[in-house]
């Protein structure tokens, strides 16, 4: 399929129209059971999410990334993911951590300022998310370059947004994987707006999907926002790189419904017609459509993921706030693998302020 | 085996690639070209195109690259063909290698060397002289090691590959091929963050490290003549400090003279100065001196000796600490 689409004409694949009726011939085969999960992922995320802007609002989380409208293009490309393979994911991806595995309750303590959250379990090969925009890219290829020398047969997927394809790690990354040949998936979820800059605004070309062309290896425009088409498109990738055909960029066409981080307002930038506009191509209902229309999918199952997805994030906050503050020792433990005689007197002399009465 | 440092530094890479199949090499022409020092001259020959990778001329990409790569499984080294020229991988030094430990809390940890050349003297072209440790080393998590001979280089860089946090590894340009030296044939370390006192003295401590070593030791025997004993003091770790053996030194001495190649505002003069006043007040006979490069752009061969430290400003700082 992949080849099928060409980026340089501005070709975007697509399975599902925007009513989620099926336009394409190349519907994912998945099992009904698969379909299931993945809407019931995408119902989670969003839960999640609203919940992190509400604890936010609350005072219990600190600034946050939301992921509002994303959820396709997060579930679609970490369904397909193999259990060895590696993820290098950026600040706003909160579908992929829970597509993966990664507890909930970990991801709302890192965003209410716990390094803790970060810590990947030891069964999960997914890095600590990306905060300094595009730096994640050549880590990736990194890995892929090891999973290359080692012989391991895997694949190793990043995401990045629409930023991100300006800077110069981007770049860098691109033209090292199609030099090595490595077994990346790349993929932009490309939402218009990189805080108040606008696509149009990172870059001249048609696509971001064709500047894979110049790096020597394919690239796909993805509707963002079909979650079948993210996730035959990241499939098909991620089946190119195990096989040893090399990397792929997919660009996920999509829009960022919410601002940019609780910090920001969007509306000081953009249309909200362009919102609202945005807000019928919703991925979740377009995806449930589909469902409902295989008979896979009621009022009665929505009722019932809602609920779950409910139960799910209440358990995931009451666990994370049950989570004491780092001590000390905690912040200054992890610095080198062997402590200094530097950091041990810095901790010895917060410990005499702590005792002093300083909170 | 008698070495230079150039050879020193193969032969460590070398053996730790023997020994360890984890240890890989990445960089702008280390492989075919063996390097434009040749410090990697025949390691592609011996250990393949896997283990030996020429990159794209990219520097960030490339430590951006070696970041993965640790955090993946292998103990890369990579690299900078200039230190004038590592400024692009500023990013990925900072704000990955230097604290995915900690954002992890040791879950990922990065095994990577970043060696790279410094230093003036060597009469380069614009952008190849500069000394710039200091900015390193006010980076957690970074460790900044730097040799001064070809013992000390082999033995460093043994260390350093084998150490499980990121290592920002200088080599004194101006040292490469300045000395032979018999280094032991087998493999040794020389530990990270202890320093070496390369000559005892009582009368004052002069604190160094690299490609001033040797310039310290001259300024050390011009200084015996007039009766002064010093005492050397080589960091070799310049981040994380041996504060322990700086102290020890100055407070046996009771005087200290820092002389570094690097401009001197903000330079590690400064927190060598500012950790002996906290420490050792009552026993200085005189105030922390320095003796350093100048705070201005490394100019071009023809007037690079108004920058460089020689014996002679060595002497004076030395003179000036006793008459004080």
């Amino acid at each position: 399929m992949i080849e099928k689409f060409d980026p340089l004409k501005g070709e975007i694949f697509r399975v599902l129209d925007e009513k989620g009726r099926l336009e394409s011939r190349f519907e994912p085969e998945l099992a009904a059971e698969d379909l299931k999960k993945i809407y019931s992922l995408m119902v989670l995320t969003r839960a999640a999410d609203q919940k992190a802007l509400k604890l936010q609002r609350q005072g219990r989380l600190g600034t946050y990334a939301p992921s509002l409208g994303h959820e396709a293009c997060q579930v679609g490309t970490a369904f397909p993911l193999q259990k060895e393979d590696w993820v290098f994911p950026y600040f706003r991806d909160l579908g992929m951590y829970l597509t993966v595995g990664y507890p909930l309750a970990d991801y709302f303590l890192y965003w209410m300022g716990n390094e803790a959250g970060l810590r990947t379990p030891d069964d999960l090969y997914i890095f600590p998310l990306a905060i300094p925009v595009a730096s994640q890219i050549p880590h990736s290829v990194g890995a892929a370059m090891a999973a290359d020398i080692q012989k391991k047969n895997i694949a190793v997927v990043c995401t990045f947004g629409d930023g991100a394809t300006s800077e110069g790690d981007f770049h860098e990354a691109m033209n090292f994987a199609g030099v090595f040949r490595t077994p990346n998936v790349f993929v932009c979820y490309n939402n218009q707006w990189a805080i108040s800059t606008p696509r149009s605004r990172q870059t001249a070309a048609k696509t971001i999907a064709q500047k894979a062309v110049a790096y020597g290896f394919p690239g796909v425009a993805v509707d963002g926002n079909d979650v079948l088409a993210v996730y035959a498109a990241s499939k098909e990738a991620l089946d190119r790189a195990r096989a040893g055909q090399g990397p792929t960029l997919i660009e996920a066409v999509t829009y960022r419904m919410g601002h940019h981080t609780t910090s920001d307002d969007a509306s000081k930038y953009r249309l909200e017609a362009e919102v609202k506009e945005w807000e019928k191509r919703d991925p979740l209902p377009r995806f449930r459509a589909y469902l409902e229309n295989k008979r896979l999918w009621d009022e009665n199952s929505e009722k019932s993921a809602q609920e779950k997805a409910a139960e799910t994030v209440e358990k995931a906050v009451a666990k994370a706030e049950s989570v004491p503050p780092p001590s000390p020792e905690d912040i200054f433990r992890h610095t080198y693998k062997e402590t200094t005689p530097q950091l041990n007197q810095q901790l010895d002399e917060l410990g005499e302020l702590i005792k002093e009465g300083r909170k | 085996m008698i070495a230079n440092m150039v050879q020193a530094l193969n032969q460590a890479l070398s053996q730790e690639m023997e020994r360890d199949p984890r240890v890989v090499i990445l960089g702008e022409d280390i492989g075919v070209d063996g390097g434009v020092f040749r410090v990697t001259e025949g390691l592609l020959q011996k250990f393949g195109s896997r283990r030996v990778m020429d990159t794209p001329l990219a520097e960030s990409g490339l430590i951006g690259a070696a970041i993965g790569m640790a955090a993946f499984g292998l103990r890369p080294v990579a690299e900078i063909q200039f230190m004038g020229f590592i400024y692009p991988a500023f990013n990925q030094i900072i704000s990955h290698a230097a604290r995915l430990r900690n954002r992890t809390r040791a879950r990922f940890t990065i095994p990577l060397v970043i060696r790279t050349p410094y230093g003036a003297g060597v009469r380069a072209l614009e952008h190849h002289s500069e000394s710039t440790e200091a900015l390193f080393c006010q980076i957690p998590g970074l460790t900044v090691v730097v040799p001064s001979t070809p013992y000390e280089a082999k033995g460093l860089l043994t260390a350093a590959i084998r150490s499980d946090d990121p290592v920002v590894y200088l080599e004194p340009s101006r040292l490469y091929r300045a000395e032979k030296q018999d280094i032991p044939d087998e493999p040794y370390e020389i530990p990270l963050r202890k320093a070496r006192l390369v000559k005892e003295g009582k009368d004052a401590t002069l604190i160094a490290w690299g490609a001033m070593i040797p310039i310290v030791l001259k300024a050390s025997e011009i200084a015996e003549k007039s009766g002064v004993s010093s005492e050397i003091l080589d960091l070799r770790t310049l981040s994380p400090l041996d504060t322990e053996a700086v102290l020890r030194s100055v407070k046996k001495t009771g005087r200290a003279l820092v002389v570094h190649e690097a401009p001197k505002s903000c330079g590690l003069g400064a927190e060598l100065a500012a950790l002996i006043s906290e420490n050792a007040l009552l026993n200085l006979e005189a105030p922390v001196l320095r003796i350093t490069g100048q705070d201005i752009t490394v100019p071009l061969a023809k007037a690079e000796d108004f920058y460089y430290v020689d014996a002679d400003r060595v002497v004076k700082g030395i003179r000036r600490l006793m008459e004080f």
